[in-house]
């Protein structure tokens, strides 16, 4: 016999007393919990997220859309960026204002070659303000997950409000589980010493968050 | 289970050690007390949270009631998704299988993400035996392994170290493993974490496999998904060509949409954060991003054994968040290591008698651990009751007969022992006494009418130890 087999017969030999006709649909589940816990206030909700990505120490730069090149320059600059790494599909124009080394992923780029570079700048494909997380799902300009990780200093830009949900209900509503998606609330961090919250372990330890408004 | 686990002492010596073990008792103390005030203000900020936890519930009851459909239905999307499924038996079969598929790649190394599966099979030893050397990433693992030592907390598994401690093992032992520790090293949690991450880099930036676990697998889309802080999960998830996470069976959800419920409760309840720093999600592979290669192996080890017992299987609704740790006050006594397995306090007291059976001393004293005051079932996000299940396996053990009656009474004064306060520990052989007298040693013939009646025992409130825990808790917790 097989352990798939074995496993699957000690399964249904454990459950002997769950009656033959129950089908798993039904085994009542109440969703009765909110849906969303703010209201849609386009205006609130930004500043939400604004207050929730701060708090987990990522950096948040508002502006709106015709400034992204200068914010994007200015963030870079600032942060002493000399090489980018740029994902396929990045709107050309973020970039347009940066005087800065670009390093396209066609070819790929080897992981020393992403840990050799300073900053990596990225799109999203949505932000959730009640929990302050920007989810990555591999969708143009953001890349293979490789590339937003590796660089030291990863430079966010979401577009609101379109990119922008209230909650994590409301998030999982929208993304595709075909596609790899990471999560990121914040930059890397450990709690592993003494509970201490420590920011900036393996992920980048610098996260830049640009909203745009239209 | 893992052999460096074996032959540690019962519960009641093992936690009367521990209790003598000043430093570590405040180290917990410090650490859990934090953690706790933390979590109560996470929590309080969603008003729904009572139907959070009641959905998380009665998804994994859905989940467990039909368990072979969806592990079907999982290997299936997962295939689809281009994974290949592996299904292990016994931790024997799943190390036999990792290491295999290891050798296959022709690597002798491995990174590894932080995962209690893989602890609770010892694949790390059973790697060493044939030659493969699997490194670590997890800060606290990290602590843990170059110090040669054992996890003592589910999320922290370093937690008995405070930092001067971590400082002494990373000076010594980093060197043994890689890239030295920098000279000189302070105790700065930020220094420490700084020289972990260098020490790791170089692991990570040439690593061609990498082990994990999971902390949820959806059965309709096949993903797998993994929480974590620090990025070294990222890290192996996605430069390594070949992906081997192995996942405990009772990991499964049906649905896409339940991990609304369990991403809003889960970082809550761990690490007291809106949501933690890291999820990853992966169906499969993906051309042109991460591992080429994804193997899930679907671990047995126990998990039916336990879904067989009608009372006890709801510990396989634990979704490992630790919180039930940080409110024990015997935890917080006894430390992590008395539990003798990679699942202490509350849940291991359930748990591991369950995987491993009641045969040997240290797992029939487990379901003694406790005063059962139920700070951990209020805490429990996936409402656990966790004392109603401590009472049921009591019983199994006095069943036993002899050995386990024995055992029993020993246990029974260890646990109020470690509480270490005179009114307490009186307290505490008031209620074991109580419970024993309302509780039938043996099922009144066939039927299973009067054992209904007695399931409802362990929620008599035991006042004593309630009246110490609201004294003592930092914080109000909802219920
Ligand atoms: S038993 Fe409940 S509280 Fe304890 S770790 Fe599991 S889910 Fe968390």
């Amino acid at each position: 016999m097989s352990s798939r087999d074995m496993v699957l017969g000690r399964i249904r030999r454990a459950l002997s007393d769950v009656p033959r006709q129950e089908g798993p649909e039904d085994v009542p589940v109440a969703r009765n919990y909110r849906a969303a816990h703010t209201a849609h206030d386009p205006g609130e909700l930004l500043d939400l997220l604004q207050d929730h990505l701060t708090e987990y120490r990522a950096t948040v730069h508002r502006c709106h859309r015709a400034a992204v090149p200068g914010t994007v320059a200015a963030v870079l600059a600032r942060r002493g960026a000399r090489t980018v790494v740029v994902p396929q599909g990045l709107p050309e124009e973020w970039l347009s204002q940066a005087v800065i080394e670009q390093l396209t992923d066609t070819p790929p780029l080897s992981p020393r070659a992403c840990d050799a570079a300073d900053s990596v700048v990225t799109g999203c494909a949505l932000a959730i303000a009640e929990t302050g997380t920007i989810v990555l799902d591999g969708g143009p300009g953001q890349g293979r997950r490789a590339l937003s990780l590796i660089p030291d200093h990863h430079l966010c830009v979401v577009r609101a409000p379109q990119q922008v949900v209230a909650s994590v209900p409301a998030a999982v509503a929208r993304l595709s589980p075909n596609r790899p998606l990471t999560w990121i609330s914040g930059p890397s961090a450990t709690s592993d010493i003494e509970l201490e919250r420590v920011e900036g372990v393996h992920g980048p330890r610098i996260l830049d968050v640009v909203l745009v408004h239209p | 289970m893992t052999g460096t686990y074996l032959g540690m002492p019962a519960f009641p010596r093992a936690a009367a050690a521990a209790t003598q073990d000043t430093r570590l008792r405040a180290n917990l103390t410090r650490a859990t007390g934090t953690i706790r005030a933390k979590r109560a203000q996470a929590i309080a900020e969603l008003d729904d949270w009572t139907q959070l936890r009641a959905a998380g519930a009665a998804i994994k009851d859905r989940t467990l009631r039909h368990l072979d459909h969806y592990l079907e239905q999982l290997e299936a999307a997962v295939t689809r998704a281009g994974g290949v499924v592996h299904w292990a038996a016994d931790a024997t079969e799943a190390n036999r299988i990792v290491a295999d598929l290891i050798k296959a790649t022709g690597e002798s190394e491995v990174v590894k993400v932080k995962s209690m599966a893989t602890q609770e099979i010892g694949l790390n030893e059973a790697l060493a035996a044939e030659g493969i050397t699997a490194y670590e990433t997890d800060l606290a693992e990290l602590i843990v392994q170059l110090g040669d030592d054992l996890p003592s907390h589910i999320l922290v598994p370093a937690i008995h170290k405070n930092r001067a401690e971590i400082r002494d093992i990373f000076s010594e032992s980093m060197s043994q493993w890689g890239r030295p520790a920098p000279e000189p090293l302070t105790d700065d949690p930020a220094e420490l974490a700084e020289a972990a991450r260098l020490h790791l880099r170089e692991k990570f930036l040439r690593a061609k496999v990498a082990v994990s676990g999971g902390n949820f697998m959806v059965a309709e889309t096949g993903t797998v998904v993994v929480v974590e802080s620090e990025g070294n999960g990222r890290m192996c998830l996605t430069l390594p060509q070949t992906l081997i996470s192995v996942v405990g069976i009772e990991k499964v959800v049906p649905t896409w949409r339940d991990l609304e419920v369990f991403l809003q409760t889960l970082p809550r309840s761990s690490t007291a954060e809106r949501m933690n720093p890291y999820t990853s999600m992966w169906s499969g592979t993906t051309e042109g991003d991460g591992p080429r290669e994804f193997h899930l192996v679907l671990l047995d080890n126990g998990r039916t054994a336990t879904l067989t017992d009608e009372v006890g299987r709801q510990a396989l609704r634990c979704i490992r968040c630790s919180a039930c740790l940080n409110v024990c006050p015997v935890y917080e006594r006894a430390g992590g290591h008395a539990y003798g397995s990679p699942y202490p306090g509350p849940i291991g007291a359930i748990l591991t008698p369950q995987l491993r059976g009641t045969s040997t001393e240290l797992d029939a004293s487990l379901p003694y651990a406790s005063s059962l005051c139920g700070a951990c079932y209020e805490v429990c996000p996936v409402a656990i009751d966790i004392p109603e299940v401590l009472v049921h396996l009591r019983e199994r053990v006095a069943e036993q007969g002899g050995a386990g009656h024995r055992l029993e009474k020993a246990a029974i004064r260890a646990a109020g022992w470690v509480l270490d306060h005179p009114a307490v520990l009186a307290a505490a052989e008031r209620t074991a006494s109580r419970t024993r007298r309302l509780h039938p040693r043996r099922l009144p013939g066939p039927g299973s009418g009067a054992w209904s009646e007695s399931r409802d025992l362990p929620r008599i409130p035991a006042a004593p130890f309630r009246d110490w825990w609201r004294a003592n808790r930092t914080t109000k917790e909802r219920p």
